[in-house]
Formats: C-alpha cells, structure tokens, sequence
C-alpha cells in the first residue's frame, strides 16, 4: 500500500512540473487534492486498512499530501507571476509611435518678436503706446520737421491716400501723439505698429511691415543714455556678448542722429554676406529728438530734452531667426509660421 | 557720390592711414562709404609698367598687325606684337601699359571679364614677349578698340598700379550732407576728422580780353528763385578733346568725358559742388528791337510754354519753373538742363559761363514732375551757398583759358539780390553736457569747430560760433552737438542707463486684452497670420452674393498704388483670411487661423478713417492630423469653430454672449450665427457658402469662417472673475430627456430648465439631441444631465424629485413639451 502512495506521489509531482498555466493547475489540483482528489481520497482510504497499518500508511499519506500542497502553493507562485507577466508584455507598446496630440497654435514671428521687444524695455520703465496707421501728412512728416518737398522726404516712398493723408510711413508719428498726450509728464515710451512704403516687394523689401518706435523725453537725458538702453536692448535681445557702434546720420526729427550697427551675429565682425561683409547689421535709427519736434509735442527744448529710436520688427526677427527672405512673413505660409516656438 | 583717392589726396593729406580704415572714419562721421572700388589693385608690379614705343615695325606675315618695340626700364627694349589700330608704323614715343609675360591681365575676348596669365606666344610665326593692353584688359573700362595711350608725361618703368592704380570710395549721402556732393567737400570732412590742413586755394582767373560790361544783358526777374547769378565770358575757345588726366578724373567719378568746354564745368562741378553751364555766346539773342548785347533773363517759365533740352525731348513746363531764356526765349531749364539750341557745338568759339544760385524746393520740384534726376539739380535739390558761384566761375574760367585756349574777360557779370547772411551759433558747454552727457573743456570745443572751419569767439563757458558759408545745414544748437559728437567720436561717449525720473506708469487694457486673446485662440490650436491691410475690390468682392458688388465710396483708396491688387484698404478680415486659408489649402490639408487687426472705414466729413481692430478666424479641413491611431478623422464644421469661440467667450467673461442664426453672405444660411452681447452684435461666423469658396478657389470641405469686433469684446471682456467658494455638500445628479417642437433652439430648452430649477439646479449640460424613428416628425428629443446641490446641506430624495417635477411641468407650459420615458 506504501508503495501505491510512493508511485501517486511521483505521479502528482511529475504532472506537476508539467503544467504550465493556472487552469492546468487547478485541473490538477482537483485531480489530486481536490475533495475527490486521489491524494484525499488516499487519506481518507486509511480507515479501511487493518488497524496495525494504518498509523505508518496514515503518517505517509500526510506527508506525501503535506509536500504535494507545497509543491502546489510554489508552482502556483510561479504561475501567478508568470501570467503577471504575460499580461505586462500583451500591453506593452511601440513607444516610437506618434502620440496623440493636441491641437497647437502659435503666435506670427512679427508678435512673438514684439513681444520680446515689449518684455525688454517695459523692464525699463517703457510703456507701449499705439496710434493710426493712416495718418496727416502733417503728423507724418511736418511735424517732424518736414516741411513739404524737404529733400529728407525722399527717403520715404510714401503711400498717398490724399494730398493730406497717408499711409505712415514710419512709427515716428506716435512721438507727436504721446507728446500732445502725455505733456506735462516725462515719457517713456514704444510705439509699435505696421507702417506702410511704396516699395517693390523683393526678397529684402515689402511694402508693409511693422516699426517699433522708442522716446524718452525728460529733464535729464543725454545722447549716453541714448547708448545705454540701445547697448542693454541689443545683449537682451541678441546675447550678452553682442557689441554696438554708433554712426552719425541724418534723420529730419533727430538731431544729432546716429544709425545703430550691431557686430554681425552669424561672423561674428568678420566679414559675411549677411553684414554684406562689412561686420556689422544696422538694428535701428536713432538720436536726440529734435527741439523742433520737442516743440511741436508741446515740450520746451530748452527745458527738456530726449531721444527717440526705430527699428523693423520683421527686420530683428529675420536677423534673430535666420530668415533669408521677408516675403515670408506675409504671405502666412504655415510650413513657415510652424517653424516658430 | 564717387571719390577717387588719387583727387582727394590732392587736397588733403591722409598720410599713411589705410583706405579701410579711412572707409571707416568716413562712415562713422555720416559719409557712409557703401563700396570701395580699387583699380588696378590686382595689377602685378614686377610685371605691369609704364612703356615708351620706340619704334614700330611692320608684321612680316600680317598686314593688320604691327611689332612696337617698347622701353620699360628693363634691362633692354621688349618687341611684342599688337592688333591695336591705333598704333601704326614709324610712331615714336606714345607712353604704353606694358605687361610681361607672366603677368594676369582681363582677356579681352571673353563675355565674363575672366582673368587669364599672359603667356609668351607666337603670332604668325613672331615671337610675342609681352603685350601692350587695351583699357579692358587692364580691367578700366570696356574699351577694346585700340590700346590705352597714356599722357606724355607718364614716367617710364613705373609699376602701372603706382602710377594708374587708384581706389574710389562710393558715398551714400543723407539729405543734409549737400557740402559733400563734391570732391573738396568730402577732403574738408577729412581734414577735419584727420585734424590735417585743407590745401585749397582761393580760384584765381587771369582775364585779359576786354570787360564782360556790356557784353551781357543780365536780368533775374524772380529773385525769390534765385539767390544769385554770376557769368563769365571766354573768349576764342577750341573745341575738343580735354587732357587725359580729366578724362581720367570725370571717368573714375562717374561722368563720361564730351568735350573739353563741357568737361571743365562737370569737373569744376565735381570740384567744388557748384553746377556749371556753358552756353554758346552766339546762339544767344538780345533783347526784342536791340542787336546787342546777348541778354540772359531769369524768370518762371509762362503758361504754356515748351523747350527742348539737351537730351533732345521736348519739355511742356509749367509757371513753378525757373527758366533761363535770352532776349527770345527759353535757353535752359534752371539748374536742371540746358537747351539744344545753345549747347556747345564743335563750332563754338565764345563761352558764356554760368554760375548761379538756385532755389533748392522749387528745383527740387521741377526735376521731380520733369523726372529729370541731373548731376546738377541733385545739388541745387539739396541746397548749395550762393558764395559759391564766384569761385566755381572763375576756376572754370581759367581751366577754359588754359585747356582750351580761351581768352577771359576781365570781371564777371555778378547779379547778387539776396546775399548769404553769415550765421551764427551760440551755445555753452553745459549744453553740450546735458544733449551728449559728456563733458568737453571749451578748448576741445573750439578745435573741433576750427578743423570745421567755424569762426569761434569765447565768452567763459559761453561760445558764438559763426557758420562757415558752405554749411547751409547748420543753425541752431543742436546742428554744432551733431557736429562736435560725430569728429569727438561716438564711441568716446559714454553708455548710460536712464537715470531720470521715471515717468508715471499706466496699464494698457486695450493691448493687454488682445494679448490674451492671442494667447486662448493659440491655446486653441489656432496659429496666428498677418495678412496685408491693402487689397483690391476684387477679392473683397468675392465675399458678396452674386451680382453684387463692393461700393468704391465704402473704401479708402490710395492715389499712387504699386498695383491694382493693393489698391484699397481692408474694411473686413475676412477675405484676407479665407485667401490665407485656399492658398494654404493647397499644400496643407488642415487649417485654423485666426487673425487680429486693423480694418479702416471712411467717415463722412473726416479727413481721416476709422481704424477699428478686428478678429477673425477660419479652419478648415479634419479635425484631426491623420495618424495611427486616427486613419480617417473627420472634418471640422460650425460646432469646431463655435467650440472655439465659446471658450473665448468663457475666457473674457462674457457669459451672457447669445447666439442666433444669421443669414448673410459670405456665409451658407442654416449654419451661421451672429454672437450677441447685450443688445451689441459682437461677431458673425458659420460655414462659408459654396458660391464664395468657388470664388477663393477653396476645397469642397466645410471651411468656418468668424470675424469679431474686438474693440467691443475687449470693451466687454471681465477680465476679473468673482470666485465662488466650493461645494461642501454633495450634489445630485440626474438626467432628462424632452420632447419638444423641432424649431425650438436648444439653448431656449436649457434656459427654461435652469430657470425652473433655480436655485438648487446648477448645471444642465445637454448630451442629446435625437430625431427620428419613436419620435414624432417635426419633433425632436433633448436629453440633460442636471446637478442639483445646495451650499448649506446635503439634498434628500424628496428636495431633488420636487424640483424635477417642477422642471417638467414648466416645459410642458411653456415649451409644450412632453417627458420621455
Ligand atoms: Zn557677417
């Protein structure tokens, strides 16, 4: 009788090491250890044999059920974390895929580029005032200090809606206009917005594009602060390593007048067909408002005095981005306007 | 404006600063230098000489060839063979350009102006050991007609590029920098910036025929257009060529050599910066019943009136422009061009010179309606001082005497009815300080202005400056800071931050609230476009139904348009935007921008238009990219784009925004709105209608299409929200589903349900909307989830069943609705 419990008990643990999933086991669970298992039943059958076998038969039986329930509970282990397992890789994915994504927008390079400029000077002390596009010819230029046909309109192709009125030309206007509005108050002031030129639209030439004016007036300010904020906008804008000159110029609204060159950011000053191998890339006009001007915004030149800057938004953002051609920005192409953060 | 180095030099000396660093001086100080120009920079100097012929013999093999035999301080004479016609047998002693063998010249047959080695050569069967070269292979100008005959007094052996060799600076002036439209104008700013002496001398002329009284009936009859006119006569002059070294000077600046009359007044004019004009003596009349003398009258041209210019076209002139005319008529155009009939001809022997002062506005202004854009009236446009035309004549004067063998009459005829005040400045150091916020001692003052030929007087701190007379662009204070900071140098100023008082601070609502809005619309997926402001009636056009057109008089026009496609300014963003959207259609097959600008509309009785700010937006195409994950998404129509304006309107608080259907082009009626706040139309958008995006060659898919005033949104806009505290006690939700009248808009449902559930009731969100089988026709089910709670206590069954019963019961009275099971 031993000897049918040893072979059960090779059996058990031979199909055992078999089965290889959780229904199989439990399959052989109720085969052997079941209610009606074969190693319960073998238990209970100790009652039939003769008193004298049955402490040795019973003491084995319960041994070999005692190691089949261990060998149970181990394998069951193993499958429980073999199935774990399985389950992980069935929903593993291909994380190369592309995700879902939301929908994305983004602002035009002009904005984004405004922005930044914004940022840079109401840090400052700048605020941001704006004024028409159509303008006088009288706040256009005569204010400025352009009488009519003064040879510095040349230097303005000009829009005409009228013999009176035109499509700016410039930002310069708003001087006149924050003047006349901010007067007695010093002024800190930008003046954003798109001007307007009658000019062939080319690779470096449209007839629209957006200006950014810039006006202190006040008791104390001198051609060194004009240096100053122009120094601080180029490093904030460009990277602190950037270096600035100053050039005389002539503009009717500034006297003196300077253009400012910024050493090239792609040569570094070497010479390359971006700076038309001069080193340097004019970022703005500038200089000291004029006392006519002064005058004209209701300011006592001899009181006060001031400096005012432009520059071409699309022009910064070409210079900044690597843009080779300026038609881009309006013609809304969006494999370009994608292009920006 | 062109410099040769070579003339500058003559007046200053620059000593042994380099051209760039020269370039660099000029353009820091406002003589922008946009191109250096260096002749004969490339010519080798071992190889490349001055030569002397010898002698020249005949090509044993080739009739139209010779073999001159040239000196160039080499160890022997060289013989070289030439096709050049203008070197014949038996000449003897013509100074050459020598090249060796060896040395790279231009090949004068090739198209490119290629660059080759001179090789030592046999032609037809004669050994070539060099070559004499033409003006196109030494680079100098296209001439390839004979070789270059150089002057007599050329030094034989020198390297070419010593003796030929030269570099011209290009100027780009500004306006205000008339003085310098000269050769001794641009020496004068570097002798001032160099600190060096300006060696001009005061024009002398030696006059010895008999005095121009009398000679000439001089008469300005409108003073107001000219300041001064000054006249000289030579006498006996010889018409032909000018020496080589003015020809040379004239080429290098730009101007083609004529003759030697014609070519004195250009270089006197590029000289000194005053326009010259040489009428011939004898084509000019008396005065009506007189026979002598000539006459020269200055007046404004009468209604009418014609002349034909030197250039040969027939004027029609207008009463604003200055004439010369003789005792019959109209002989030049003032500072602009002579006439045809008084030019200077071979046959010319008598030279009346004239050197006159114009009004710069009025000549400004005739050359401009007459396009005619003249080496003279370029100056006399920007102004030039009457003290001027003394010296220009009589340099010019004696230049005919000695080049063309002219005899001078003593005097000058000089009318001067409104002499050139001198002009002075006066100013202190503390302004200096408070405009350029550096601090310069009088004596640094003064020697700034002194190398500007400024006469200074000083009183302590205080300085009377008077203008030199050939600055007409300096006035008033501000004019000397420019000065004294562009020779002081503006790298020597200092770099300061704004240390004055900063000025009262303000926020601006307008420009902020825009902004945002850029950012919710982005934040949306939508990408920001600008589009151009001047359009055409044409496109505009296609926004309207068929058979309708945009009136002109709704529209500002421009008077000069660059083409007909941006003639008017935009009243709308619309069609801006749906031409952004096909044009992109095209290559992209999802679209969704929008657009934030200024639209221009003309007022009545104004000068000036309005200038309201729009907001537009347009999408088109799937909803999503397609992907993986998406292999056939679908495409966005009305609720896509009323998705997005709902959160605009959720994002400036404007809860009360109201939607009702709207029926206008460009727009298909049944899917389009206008968007109510109040009792304000703030916006319209839908589904644009077929015919129109046929017309913006737009694809067959829904596009959408929203355009906003956004003055009154960001009017309107809360931009501050009152915050509600959050529940402390859970709410109930539930659902219901009514059946109501087709024709009943949703959202009057909704409205109905809120308000019978008040105040328990918070939210009803609709989730359904069915028409159908089970449903009656021309009836449709709503179904709502409904949250009821309340802020003090947690609702009971029985709370929650009484308000929907008074829900329903509402709906039937007002709607006629009926509750579904
Ligand atoms: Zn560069």
């Amino acid at each position: 009788m031993t000897a049918d419990l040893h072979e059960l008990e090779q059996r058990a643990s031979a199909e055992l090491a078999q089965v290889s999933d959780l229904q199989a086991l439990e399959q052989w669970r109720l085969r052997y250890l079941g209610k009606k298992g074969e190693v319960t039943l073998a238990v209970r059958s100790v009652g039939q044999l003769p008193p004298a076998e049955r402490p040795a038969y019973g003491k084995l039986a319960n041994e070999v059920k005692g190691r089949l329930e261990a060998a149970y509970e181990a394998r069951l282990e193993v499958l429980k974390q073999e199935e774990v397992e399985r389950a992980l890789r069935a929903a593993a994915v291909d994380v190369t895929l592309p995700g879902r994504r939301p929908a994305v927008g983004r602002l035009h390079p002009s904005t984004q580029t405004l922005r930044e400029i914004y940022h840079i000077f109401t840090q400052m002390g700048f605020q941001i005032y704006r004024s028409r596009e159509v303008e006088t010819d009288e706040y256009n230029f005569e204010l400025l200090n352009m009488p009519p046909h003064h040879p510095a309109r040349d230097m303005w192709d000009t829009f005409y809606i009228n013999k009176d009125v035109v499509m700016r030309t410039h930002t310069s206007p708003g001087q006149i206009h924050v003047m006349r509005a901010y007067y007695p108050e010093p002024i800190r002031a930008i003046l954003p917005g798109k001007c307007y030129r009658y000019e062939q639209v080319t690779v470096r030439s449209e007839h629209m594009f957006h200006q950014v004016e810039g006006l202190a007036v006040g008791k104390h300010i001198t051609m060194a602060d004009l240096k100053g904020t122009m120094i601080h906008f180029a490093r904030q804008m460009f990277g602190p390593e950037r270096k600035l000159r100053f050039r005389c110029s002539h503009f009717p609204f500034t006297e003196p007048s300077v253009e400012v060159d910024m050493d090239c950011i792609l040569c570094g000053g070497k010479g390359c067909s971006l700076c038309k191998h001069t080193g340097w890339l004019e970022i703005a006009g500038a200089g000291m408002v004029h006392p006519v001007v002064l005058r004209n915004g209701g300011y006592d030149p001899n009181e006060w005095s001031g400096f005012a800057f432009g520059m071409g938004i699309e022009r910064i953002a070409m210079l900044k981005n690597h843009i080779e051609d300026i038609r881009y920005f309006f013609s809304n192409d969006l494999r370009f306007l994608g292009q920006f953060h | 404006m062109r410099v040769p180095l070579s003339w500058l030099k003559e007046y200053v000396d620059i000593g042994d600063i380099s051209v760039d660093e020269l370039a660099e001086r000029l353009t820091l100080a406002g003589l922008e230098v946009v191109g250096i120009e260096r002749i004969g920079d490339w010519w080798d100097r071992d190889k490349i000489f001055v030569g002397q012929i010898v002698r020249v013999d005949p090509h044993p093999n080739a009739d139209r060839l010779t073999l001159p035999t040239v000196e160039y301080g080499g160890p022997e004479p060289i013989t070289v063979v030439t096709g050049a016609p203008n070197i014949r047998v038996g000449d003897v002693g013509q100074k050459v350009a020598l090249a060796l063998a060896g040395a790279v010249l231009i090949d004068g047959y090739s198209e490119d102006r290629r660059k080759t080695v001179l090789k030592p050569t046999k032609i037809r069967g004669v050994r070539s050991a060099g070559m004499v070269c033409s003006e196109r292979e030494l680079g100098l100008s296209d001439s390839h007609e004979g070789i270059l005959i150089l002057p007599d007094d050329a030094p034989v052996g020198m390297p070419l590029a010593d003796y030929l060799g030269d570099v011209v600076f290009d100027l780009d002036l500004t306006p205000n920098l008339a003085r310098c439209f000269s050769i001794i104008g641009v020496a004068r700013e570097v002798a001032a910036l160099l600190g060096r002496p300006l060696k001009v001398e005061e024009p002398t002329m030696e006059a010895t025929g008999p005095s121009i009284e009398g000679q000439i009936d001089l008469e300005i009859a409108d003073p107001d257009l000219c300041a001064r006119y000054t006249a000289a006569l030579i006498k006996g002059v010889k018409i032909g060529p000018s020496p080589w070294w003015m020809q040379r000077r004239l080429t290098l600046a730009g101007m083609r050599p004529i003759n030697n009359i014609v070519d004195i007044t250009n270089y006197v004019m590029l000289e000194w910066g005053q326009p010259l004009h040489a009428f011939d003596y004898h084509v000019l009349r008396p005065r009506p019943g007189k026979t002598h003398p000539p006459a020269i009258i200055v007046r404004r041209a009468r209604p009418g009136e014609k002349m034909t210019t030197l250039d040969g076209v027939e004027r029609q002139l207008n009463e604003d422009m200055l004439l010369i005319c003789d005792g019959a008529g109209p002989v030049a155009i003032a500072g602009v061009m002579g006439g045809l009939e008084s030019e200077v001809t071979e046959q010319t022997t008598d030279i009346l010179l004239e050197s006159a002062n114009f009004d710069a506005i009025n000549n400004r202004r005739t050359a401009q309606v007459l396009r005619m854009n003249t080496e003279a009236s370029a100056r006399f446009g920007r102004g030039i001082a009457p003290s001027m035309t003394v010296r220009a004549a009589r340099r010019a004067a004696q230049l005919m005497r000695e080049l063309a063998g002219g005899e001078i009459a003593q005097g000058l005829a000089d009318l001067y009815p409104r002499p050139q005040q001198t002009v002075g400045v006066t100013f202190t150091t503390a302004e200096v300080e408070r405009i350029l916020g550096v601090r310069m001692s009088v004596d640094e003052i003064v020697d700034i202005l002194r190398r500007l030929e400024f006469q200074c007087r000083v009183e302590g701190e205080t300085i009377h400056a008077a203008v030199p007379d050939h600055r007409l662009d300096v006035r008033i204070p501000a004019d000397i800071m420019e000065e004294l900071a562009r020779i002081y140098g503006y790298d020597r100023i200092p770099s300061t931050l704004l240390a004055d008082e900063l000025p009262p601070q303000r926020r601006f609502h307008q420009l902020e609230t825009e902004e945002f809005i850029r950012d919710v619309l982005a934040g949306c997926g939508l990408q920001e476009v600008i589009t151009y402001s001047l359009t055409s009636l044409e496109v505009e056009g296609r926004l309207y139904p068929e058979g309708e057109s945009p009136r002109p008089a709704d529209y500002i026009r421009l008077a000069n348009p660059l083409t007909s496609e941006r003639e008017y300014l935009r009243r709308s963003l619309k069609a801006g935007l749906l031409a952004t959207a096909a044009a992109n259609l095209r290559h992209t097959p999802q679209v969704s921008i929008f657009e934030i600008g200024a639209v221009f509309e003309p007022v009545e009785g104004e000068l000036l238009p309005r200038e309201p700010m729009r907001l537009a937006m347009a999408m088109a195409g799937p909803r999503q990219p397609l992907a993986w994950h998406t292999p056939a998404p679908e495409n966005m129509d009305f609720f896509d784009l009323k998705g997005v304006i709902e959160v605009l309107m959720e994002r400036l608080g404007l809860d009360e925004a109201a939607y009702e259907p709207a029926q206008e082009m460009p727009f298909l009626p049944g899917r389009a709105a206008v968007v109510r706040i109040g009792e304000d139309v703030a916006g319209i958008f839908g589904e644009v209608h077929p015919l129109v995006k046929e017309r913006f060659e737009l694809p067959s898919v829904p596009v959408c299409l929203a355009e906003f005033n956004l003055d009154l949104l960001v009017r309107s806009a809360k931009r501050t929200p009152y915050v509600e505290s959050l529940p402390r006690y859970p709410g109930v939700a539930e659902d219901i589903a009514v059946v109501v009248d087709r024709e009943v808009p949703a959202e009057q449902v909704r409205k109905a349900i809120m308000e019978a559930g008040a105040p328990l009731l918070r939210r009803a969100d609709l989730f359904d909307v069915y028409q159908g089988p089970q449903i009656p026709e021309n009836k449709k089910n709503l179904a709502f989830s409904l949250l009821y709670q309340a802020p003090d206590r947690t609702l009971t069954d029985e709370e929650v069943r009484r308000y929907h019963q008074r829900i329903v019961q509402h709906l039937e009275k007002t709607l006629g609705a009926t509750l579904r099971a």
